[in-house]
């Protein structure tokens, strides 16, 4: 597997995967399993869990993990470059433009159907989480817990995290 | 001003801690740089959330990018970048190395399996958050509903429906429509 090939295919995955998270899975999967054929399917499911075990989006996860069994520690910082290459620079020109254009009754009235279509966007994120999240009493539990607890005491999200973990560690033990 | 070390300490800590993917690490994002430090407004916080939604990419990345470029431009972007991501791709190297060992181990298993639920409470909360600074206009309340519907029992995917809500918004706010 060369370093180019590496690229390419992580530039794509930068570059075509909209939705973030776990929508970005079926792009990898095709670049990673069949096109490169650089992971079996069930590498490709280890891939998930790994990336569970790792803070930060899935997606960069998986480009490191890819890069770096195969390339080793260059491979890594490459794949991860190039999932991140194509975002960057779309970033970069839409700010410009944004800056340029704030203030245009365009540029408005599109903000203005899209700010609360963001908010049934991460609701929906929620509701496709569930399925595989919450899947028996212990996980419902924890659930709430966490949801009063934040809710309740402002709880920092990180400590809601630690937290939630240890909550599975006892209550799945017993 | 934030300096560029202490932008880059936020992000390393929000890259360090967030398990569960991009949806968890922007609600920490909205904790840290809105609730916290008050370097971004509620009302940027969410346009800049609907702009990375709109974008190929992970989310969290152009988020952290828009944030590091509003607060200190591009080497604010550069910054926020690194400490988005190195302390994944240090995880992801070390985990890799040692899979085949932890793979096995019930305690891990049962600490992932602990977090999952967190993340929904996290990012319902978040998105309960994000809709603060939206007035409760008729238009709004049924944007946010055809949305949700549009994917959770149709199926469309959410590039579409964020292309849609722009058209509608444009049109609506051409003929005078309060929203």
């Amino acid at each position: 597997m060369s370093y180019i090939r590496l690229m390419i295919a992580f530039i794509k995955i930068g570059a075509f995967s909209f939705g973030g998270g776990y929508a970005m899975l079926p792009v990898i999967e095709e670049e990673v399993v069949h096109i490169n054929q650089w992971l079996t399917e069930s590498e490709f499911i280890d891939i998930i869990a790994i990336s569970q075990m790792s803070p930060g989006p899935i997606a960069i996860n998986s480009a490191t993990f890819v890069g770096y069994t195969h390339l080793g520690l260059p491979g890594a910082v490459l794949a991860t470059l190039s999932v991140i290459a194509v975002p960057f620079l779309l970033v970069l020109f839409i700010s410009q433009f944004l800056n340029k254009y704030r203030d245009s009754n365009f540029i408005k009235g599109v903000f203005s159907g899209i700010r609360p279509a963001v908010i049934g966007l991460i609701a929906a994120a929620c509701i496709s989480l569930v399925d595989t999240s919450i899947t028996d009493i212990y996980s419902g539990v924890i659930f709430l817990v966490i949801l009063l607890t934040l809710i309740k005491f402002k709880l920092h999200p990180i400590g809601a995290i630690f937290i939630s973990g240890f909550l599975g560690m006892v209550l799945y033990a017993i | 001003m934030l300096s560029l070390k202490k932008l880059f300490l936020i992000f390393l800590k929000i890259g360090a801690f967030t398990f569960g993917g991009g949806y968890a690490m922007v609600s920490i994002m909205q904790k840290e740089f809105v609730e916290k430090e008050g370097l971004v407004t509620d009302e940027e916080f969410l346009d800049i959330t609907a702009i990375s939604q709109s974008l190929p990419g992970p989310i969290a990345v152009s988020t952290s990018l828009f944030i590091g470029l509003k607060l200190r431009q591009k080497k604010g972007a550069t910054v926020a970048l690194l400490g988005t991501i190195l302390p994944s791709l240090t995880a992801i190297i070390v985990i890799a190395t040692f899979y085949h060992l932890i793979r096995d181990i019930e305690q891990i298993q049962y600490f992932f399996n602990g977090i999952r639920p967190a993340i929904i409470a996290l990012i319902l909360l978040a998105a309960i958050k994000l809709s603060k600074p939206l007035p409760r206009t008729l238009f709004n309340i049924i944007i946010v509903i055809l949305s949700f519907i549009s994917i959770v029992f149709f199926n469309i995917h959410p590039i579409f429906v964020i292309i849609a809500c722009g058209f509608f918004g444009f049109i609506f706010h051409r003929k005078g429509g309060s929203v």
